[in-house]
């Protein structure tokens, strides 16, 4: 089934983590394997937030040795980053196994991004100047509080709530999606993508990257390709309506904007509250009411339905 | 077993021909004359005129729907429910004459399975409302999510507003009326039934529809697979007048414009031919 959800205010900033925090967390009942946030705080001129994770949760069962191994795999990234001369100027451990760096870096993204990554155990979660990329397994709640997220300002965040149904439980299945080498693009998908291996093998010939199974992934892939190719946002939403099969509704974000596609059958559900300061979807409404309680006019989008708002 | 073929004999081994397994529950359950066939374990008396109202804001929905049928069960005729904050599956499985009012939103499944409660939303609802209904009216003053009235068996289910995709599907009786657009593949597999939808409606109007009736006062993006256009007669204009004027939602130029939309009932298929005979004739 899978809970999907997005905001965007128009002119400020708010506490982001917060509020998708409280709209996920009433969303739970759609999926409860695990939660994921992005979230676009305020760019900074050549710094950037890198996300990533050494190890899975599911791995800290299996003995003593995943201790050492994960503190010698953030080793190893630390060591590659200042072989690269990456610049570190914060870092905060999430979690055992997930950090988050500020970093300042003018060389190629791509390559440092493929360096960590080679890594084993090793994943990049975000990549970018405004998005910070959290995921875990668990609810909104315990993943919000484990990553310390209430408080956070910003923009517009996206999340998700998810039901695994073709692939495994893990963070690495988990959404939002990210992909590069677009860096602040994050994804949101409820749905099933039928003509997946065709889209991702021919993606993966232009030299894109997948790190897991899931179908929702494509839709990052694809979309990252489509906006390094100088498509906006709003063409690649509905390009993307036309060229991937199945039932999905989905939500993306970049670093100054939030989109949402619906296919042509209208399968999936979505839930839309428009103002001129605030826009807020999800897949039901009682998401939307954690940040509005009170009356308000709302609206299912239609089939073949694309929508772009600017931060 | 003697003459019996291997087999045969198995499916006796194993008791498939001891217990009679036809009329059993009719024998046994079923008493045709008898009074409580006839209604509803959970239907209540009550009186229009005597009315409660509750706060539903720090409610669940368990709580909310107890909440009715404890006061149906007092003999309260009218409710009001306050703040319903768009939670799923309220007012469901009433079975008696009831004015309901909810004063806001309703989330999914909203009026699931009723049978004779007169319903006034004066919100939005999510998906699927009133799914199952068999009798009485829901009105919703604004807009309605897909699936809108699916399996609806009978009353009138109203949206003032626009609904999302799938109205009526697979609705077998009653009337749904949308007084703004509807969605892609509204009355998909209808099998009985009106749906009056005042403005647009999306493609694949009607697709697979076996019976019924679609009237549509603005445009149809396309019709669904054995869908096709109807004459619109003095009948049916006085039917859609007469009803429209109830929830006044005549549009000011008259129905004379509405299209109608019926099965082509080439899909029928109701024939007692055998698997292997059909295989056959084809």
């Amino acid at each position: 089934m899978c809970g999907i959800a997005g905001l965007i205010h128009r002119g400020k900033t708010a506490d982001i983590g917060t509020e998708m925090t409280d709209m996920l967390q009433s969303l739970k009942h759609r999926g409860p394997d695990s939660t994921g946030f992005a979230v676009y705080g305020v760019p900074t001129d050549n710094e950037y937030v890198l996300r990533f994770k050494v190890a899975e949760q599911e791995d800290l069962a299996k003995g003593f040795r995943i201790h050492d191994e994960i503190h010698e795999r953030r080793k190893k990234v630390d060591d590659r980053l200042e072989s690269l001369g990456v610049e570190v100027l914060d870092e905060h451990q999430s979690t055992e196994y997930a950090f988050r760096y500020r970093i300042s870096y003018d060389g190629d993204m791509k390559h440092m991004a493929r360096y960590i990554e080679d890594i084993d155990g090793a994943e990049i979660l975000s990549l970018g100047k405004g998005l910070e990329l959290i995921k875990d397994l668990g609810d909104a709640g315990t993943v919000s509080n484990q990553y310390s997220l209430r408080g956070f300002k910003g923009t517009h965040a996206i999340g998700h709530t998810r039901m695994a149904t073709e692939s495994d439980v893990d963070i690495r299945s988990a959404h939002p999606y990210w992909a590069y080498p677009y860096n602040d693009i994050a994804v949101v998908h409820n749905g099933q993508i039928t003509n997946y291996w065709i889209m991702r093998r021919q993606l993966e010939r232009s030299g894109h990257r997948f790190m897991s199974n899931c179908d929702s992934e494509l839709l990052a892939v694809y979309t990252a390709d489509r906006l390094t190719k100088g498509f906006s946002l709003e063409d690649s939403l509905r390009q993307s309506i036309k060229e991937i099969d199945g039932v999905f509704t989905y939500v993306v974000a970049t670093e100054d904007a939030l989109g949402m596609a619906k296919d042509t059958m209208a399968a999936k559900p979505l839930v839309l509250y428009e103002s001129e300061n605030l826009v807020v979807l999800a897949s039901e409404e009682v998401a939307i009411r954690t940040l509005l309680p009170q009356e308000i006019d709302t609206y299912d989008p239609y089939d073949e339905e694309v929508r772009v708002w600017q931060a | 077993m003697a003459g019996l073929k291997r087999s045969e004999g198995v499916s006796h081994e194993m008791g498939m021909h001891t217990e009679q397994l036809s009329g059993r529950t009719q024998q046994v359950f079923f008493e045709p004359l008898a009074e409580e066939n006839f209604l509803y374990p959970y239907a209540y008396d009550v009186d229009f005129n005597k009315r409660a109202e509750f706060d539903a804001a720090k409610m669940d929905t368990t709580d909310i729907n107890l909440k009715l049928r404890e006061l149906m069960q007092q003999g309260h005729g009218t409710i009001v429910v306050k703040n319903p904050s768009a939670k799923h599956s309220l007012g469901v499985g009433i079975l008696n004459r009831l004015n309901l009012i909810f004063e806001g939103s309703l989330g999914y499944f909203g009026c699931g399975l009723i049978d004779g409660p007169n319903v006034r939303i004066q919100g939005r609802v999510g998906w699927s409302c009133a799914e199952n209904m068999m009798a009485g009216t829901v009105v919703i003053e604004k807009n309605a999510g897909s699936t809108f009235g699916a399996a609806l068996r009978g009353g009138d289910l109203v949206c003032r507003g626009s609904v999302g995709s799938r109205t009526g599907i697979d609705m077998k009786g009653g009337t749904i009326i949308v007084g703004g657009d509807t969605g892609a593949f509204s009355g998909f597999m209808m099998q009985r039934g009106r749906m009056v939808v005042c403005g647009n409606a999306g493609k694949n109007l009607g697709d697979s529809m076996y019976d019924g009736t679609i009237y549509v006062g603005g445009k149809i993006a396309g019709l669904g697979v054995d869908a096709v256009p109807g004459e619109l007669n003095d009948l049916d204009r006085q039917w859609l007048t007469r009803k429209l004027k109830m929830y006044d939602l005549v549009p000011d130029k008259g129905v004379d414009h509405f299209q109608k939309i019926v099965a082509g009932k080439q899909l029928w298929n109701y024939d007692n031919l055998e698997p292997t005979e059909k295989k056959i004739v084809l």
